[in-house]
């Protein structure tokens, strides 16, 4: 089988698990939500400085809804020694880190196309023609998040208070993706277009480009049983 | 084993008189030869210790990578030793010139901190390897800890040069090139007792951090060890 094919199989396993639970999917939804709630009551931002704080807002929101599915990213495995049983199997170890990464992002950008649109009702903005750009920008910075973000949920899969330790390693090596985007989407907002932004726009497909091939190689040393 | 270990303690013990000895010929050469800056006057002689604490700070995070590798690639626990060691003293050290430069910043600039490129970068450094630290110590099996602790020194340090990039771009964009000043060659603008200081300075850096990372790996060793004997006896 091929490594394609082997993602394939191992993501729709997850999604149909995820179908049938729909644990992380709804949880994350929630969190999203509430805590847009939360920035409207603790900012109680005028209308005409929404538009600033709109980038950062987004992110400080899609952070913490990814970093909680993250947590819950190998939960299945955990469960009655599934994870050996993976291992044991003759898959690329690739393979169930390409799944994982694209089922968290799957999950992350599900949440992304209704807390976004949700942002500008709550918020009353007015700039819905922008948001295809910001949608691109957007995924860019989930899937570099959700590359590193399997890495390091797999690495501290065996450890103590995981769930704390994870947003502790996973966040200091996000900024680059937390600036990129946050600035990007500054610069879309400011001047409707992407422009000056491309060098941040290139740090981030490269960001991306490096981790996905490097989670690639080295997934096999990451999990281990 | 205690006579093969004898030379070893003894060039350690070399190797730590040295380090004494520079940095202390640096520190006088930097505190009383070395003339005051033009500009920052005296408090300038901080300098001394900062760039060399920053620089084997770098160095460290660059020995946790190579022990990182070498240990995913040969599985041997001395790789993962030297990494754990150097990722220790790299933190040490990287607190020291994140003090010592916030204590020179608050005569110089008025500020003990402020969002500067460089200065972000370093407090960045510090977090990444002070998690990497608590993920060692969050692990019960060890060569889980190990193989975990490899790979994110590997990450953390393949991530510095993004987040250099990001933090200089994130400064030059916002605001114009700020508080702290151009490199000029040095020789043109630097007085050279400043720059013999610097080096011997440096030079007692090195040793020193050689001398430490000696100690904190023969720690390391001691530990395994230890380990195994407890297990011969079945302890």
């Amino acid at each position: 089988m091929s490594l394609l094919s082997e993602t394939f199989l191992l993501l729709r396993k997850d999604l149909l698990l995820e179908l049938r639970r729909r644990d992380s999917l709804l949880t994350m939804f929630f969190f999203g939500t509430l805590l847009l709630f939360v920035f409207h009551f603790s900012f109680d931002l005028p209308p005409d400085k929404v538009a600033e704080m709109t980038p950062a807002l987004l992110w400080l929101a899609f952070l913490f809804t990814g970093t909680l599915g993250l947590a819950q990213l190998f939960n299945a495995e955990r469960e009655n020694h599934c994870l050996d049983a993976l291992l044991l199997s003759p898959l690329d170890r690739g393979a169930l880190f390409l799944a994982k990464t694209s089922f968290n992002l799957i999950l992350m950008v599900l949440v992304e196309i209704v807390v976004i649109p949700l942002f500008w009702i709550l918020f009353n903005l007015n700039s819905w023609n922008l948001l295809p750009q910001l949608f691109l920008v957007t995924f860019l910075g989930t899937v570099g998040f959700c590359v590193l973000g399997t890495i390091m949920a797999a690495i501290t899969l065996k450890a103590r208070a995981r769930e704390l330790l994870l947003p502790l390693i996973l966040f200091p090596l996000m900024i680059p993706i937390i600036l990129a985007t946050i600035r990007c989407m500054e610069n879309v907002l400011r001047t409707g277009e992407l422009g000056d932004a491309l060098p941040w726009l290139r740090l981030l497909l490269g960001f991306d480009v490096i981790f996905l091939t490097l989670g690639v190689l080295i997934f096999d040393w990451v999990i281990e049983s | 084993m205690a006579q093969a270990a004898k030379p070893i303690r003894k060039s350690r013990g070399v190797l730590g008189a040295l380090a004494l000895t520079a940095i202390a010929i640096g520190l006088y050469w930097g505190l009383v030869i070395a003339p005051p800056d033009a500009y920052q006057g005296e408090v300038q002689r901080i300098m001394y210790l900062h760039l060399p604490s920053i620089l084997t700070a770098y160095l460290s995070y660059f020995l946790v990578f190579v022990g990182s590798g070498m240990y995913l690639w040969k599985r041997e626990k001395r790789d993962d030793i030297l990494a754990h060691s150097a990722a220790e003293i790299g933190v040490l050290f990287t607190a020291l010139t994140i003090i010592a430069g916030s204590i020179w910043g608050r005569p110089t600039w008025g500020v003990w901190w402020t969002w500067d490129a460089r200065l972000t970068l370093t407090a960045i450094l510090l977090l990444i390897y002070t998690g990497y630290l608590m993920l060692r110590s969050l692990i019960e099996d060890e060569s889980r800890a190990a193989s975990a602790a490899a790979v994110l020194g590997i990450i953390g340090f393949l991530d510095i040069p993004l987040i250099h990039m990001s933090v200089y771009w994130w400064r030059t964009l916002h605001q114009p090139p700020s508080i702290l000043q151009p490199n000029k060659p040095p020789w043109e603008n630097v007085h050279p007792s400043m720059l013999t200081a610097l080096a011997i300075s440096f030079a007692g850096f090195l040793l020193l951090y050689f001398y430490l990372l000696s100690l904190r790996y023969r720690l390391g060793e001691m530990r395994e060890k230890i380990k195994a004997r407890r297990l011969e006896r079945g302890v």
